[in-house]
């Protein structure tokens, strides 16, 4: 039977952290995966990740998935695809199938990193064809280069349901809803304001009541649901879509550590082993690492991963135990610094009412997905100033995220140490558009707005990532937070820089009395 | 239903095109992409019909996990089109209960 001194399951972001962490301080490593090719949900995040620099942020989720496999490789480890690990028995004996083969293994220690699947909501025509998981969309669409339908409703508004009804539309697919049952959007409002300006209607208080058609979806029917989850009567609504996507949660799959018979538990995060900071379950030797041991996201389960590699090597004699302490040190404070601000782990189901500076937040960004024109100015990421180009940041949710801070070198933005702090604008600093706070900002929720443009018109600048893009001189509308066409606007400038990444700047040309209301263009 | 250029990942990477037949017609796919994927960009969107009930089924997750795409790929039944990659002269056929028939005992 072949050993290994560490054997990892799954090669997502956590496995292939864990992987390259251990592999690091001398371990021989090994990670089995099912797929045909390694880091699990990453290849499909097109967005900027969220955090700041440690936790790579403003990178796109697949960048981070390349950076990662090529550590993991250039530090020994050996990656085993199309492999399925279908048993962990007594002694870290590990059971795995390659097409029709069934091999042993054993291991001085594993950590199980196997990730999370897709919950399901059932209604009436739920296995029509048609009907998709969100995840199933972007394999389709960032992966395999297809889009899943054409007119699709996105049931769940957490930021799966947002992010991933943002790629759609990239995809060039129309979003005709994003439903939730809940009465507030449950992702970052940001996510939620990037769809509402393009025009996606939310509805909150909703939910699915039947996907119908033929042999596959031709119509969604949603209704609004009381306080006891109930449709009421009359407040059907049909929309003609072919597809209806479902971001409804996501649940551990933590049966190959329930079957090595580690301690579980049933939290609010799923059904997950019961483990310490460091990984280590009941079971001495086995370590987990990432979504299997409660859903939170990838730049946690990177950091995780790492934490459990370092616990598998002192566990294995390859780390002193005192040099453990420093290791864990820096990646704790990094883990510590995501787990922050208004969606932290521990904030599930509360509500809200003000941001850690005081400020009452915004109920129409969570009842409707975007910001009231009137709720705007009380945040720090506006200013008064009309007699030169500024920043306005429209970020109202103390969420782990700056790069917007180290994006502009003229002065302009701060958040300080805590990353969870709202970005404050400082009227003194000299913005000279260089629009690298637009593309830096992972939310897109920044916009340089000039008033002194013109006589009688000022500029936006906007974050642009759809094709076809628009080119100087055309003309078309402008469009308010909520996606409504308020007035002409004309693009005086497209600006494509490779350090923007793929974030195009859109500056348009509108009406004065319009600058603080166009936040998206429309040929 | 293909995407062709992508304002984040920009061209899609070439791939060879190859010839299968889905339930006797004569279809284009792209070489090692998922069946599902050739299959949806021809607007097939039904895989299977369940056995007792005759409902049809299609691409759900899309990763090879809840099994509802699968169909009977070269007479062989219950391969996850999903995960499966499409390859020169394949035959692919919607799956009835678990075999090929439109009767199911």
């Amino acid at each position: 039977m072949k050993r290994y001194d560490l054997i990892v399951i799954g090669a997502g972001p956590a496995g292939l952290s864990a992987a390259a962490e251990a592999a690091s301080h001398g371990l021989e490593v090994v990670v089995f995966d099912e797929n045909e090719k390694p880091g699990g949900q990453l290849f499909k995040q097109i967005h900027k990740f969220f955090g700041s620099k440690e936790h790579k942020a403003k990178i796109r989720g697949f960048r981070i998935g390349e950076d990662l496999l090529r550590d993991a490789e250039e530090k020994g480890v050996r990656v085993v695809l199309d492999s399925v690990v279908c048993g962990l028995y007594q002694d870290r004996e590990v059971l795995v199938q390659t097409g029709e083969k069934v091999v042993h293994y054993k291991a001085d220690a594993v950590i199980v990193a196997t990730g999370a699947s897709e919950n399901m909501v059932p209604f009436d025509g739920w296995t029509l064809p048609g009907v998709i998981g969100a995840g199933a969309a972007q394999t389709m669409m960032n992966l395999h280069g297809i889009k899943p339908g054409k007119k699709i409703v996105m049931l769940g508004s957490g930021n799966v349901g947002l992010v991933v009804s943002f790629q759609l539309l990239q995809a060039g697919c129309e979003v005709l809803a994003v439903v939730d049952a809940s009465p507030r959007v449950g992702g970052y409002g940001v996510h939620a304001a990037k769809l509402a300006r393009c025009g996606v209607p939310f509805h909150l208080s909703h939910t699915v009541i039947e996907a119908s058609g033929e042999e596959s979806v031709e119509r969604v029917t949603i209704g609004q649901v009381d306080k006891n989850w109930q449709i009421v009567e009359g407040t059907e609504k049909t929309f003609d879509a072919d597809t209806l996507c479902l971001a409804v949660g996501l649940s551990p799959m933590s049966q190959l550590l329930k079957m090595a018979g580690c301690e579980m538990k049933d939290t609010p995060l799923g059904f997950v082993p019961r483990c310490d900071s460091l990984g280590r379950t009941s079971i001495p030797g086995i370590f987990v690492a990432g979504d299997v041991s409660g859903i939170e996201e990838a730049s946690a389960a990177m950091i995780e991963g790492r934490i459990s590699g370092a616990a598998a090597a002192e566990y294995l004699g390859f780390l002193d135990t005192s040099l453990l302490d420093e290791t864990l040190g820096r990646f704790e404070m990094a883990l510590q610094s995501l787990r922050e601000g208004m969606f932290a782990p521990g904030m599930r189901g509360k509500e809200i009412r003000e941001t850690e500076e005081g400020i009452p937040v915004s109920t129409s960004l969570l009842e409707q997905g975007y910001l009231g024109d009137d709720e705007l100015e009380r945040f720090p990421g506006v200013v008064e100033q009309r007699d030169a180009v500024r920043p306005v940041i429209e970020c109202t949710q103390n969420i782990p995220c700056n790069p917007c801070q180290d994006a502009c070198k003229k002065g302009c933005i701060s958040i300080g140490e805590k990353i969870t702090s709202l970005p404050v604008v400082n009227s003194e600093g000299k913005c000279t558009a260089c629009g690298m706070c637009v593309a830096a900002c992972s939310g897109q929720a920044i916009f340089l707005v000039d008033e002194s443009f013109e006589s009688g018109y000022a500029s936006v600048t906007l974050p642009y990532e759809f094709y076809p893009l628009p080119e100087a001189g055309d003309r078309g509308r402008a469009l308010d937070r909520s996606g409504k066409e308020i007035c002409d606007a004309e693009v005086v400038e497209i600006k494509s820089l490779k350090a923007f990444d793929s974030t195009n700047l859109l500056t348009m040309k509108v009406p004065l009395s319009y600058a603080g209301q166009a936040r998206f263009f429309r040929r | 239903m293909r995407i062709k250029t992508h304002p984040i990942l920009g061209e899609q990477s070439h791939k060879e095109e190859v010839s299968f037949s889905y339930n006797g017609k004569q279809m284009k796919g792209l070489e090692g992409e998922p069946i599902m994927v050739a299959l949806r960009a021809a607007g097939v969107m039904v895989h299977r019909f369940t056995g007792k009930d005759h409902r049809p089924r299609g691409v759900f997750c899309a990763i090879g996990r809840c099994t509802d795409c699968v169909m009977v790929v070269d007479g062989k039944p219950n391969v996850r089109t999903c995960v499966t990659p499409l390859r020169e002269g394949m035959k692919v056929q919607t799956q009835y209960g678990v075999s090929t028939g439109e009767k199911v005992g």
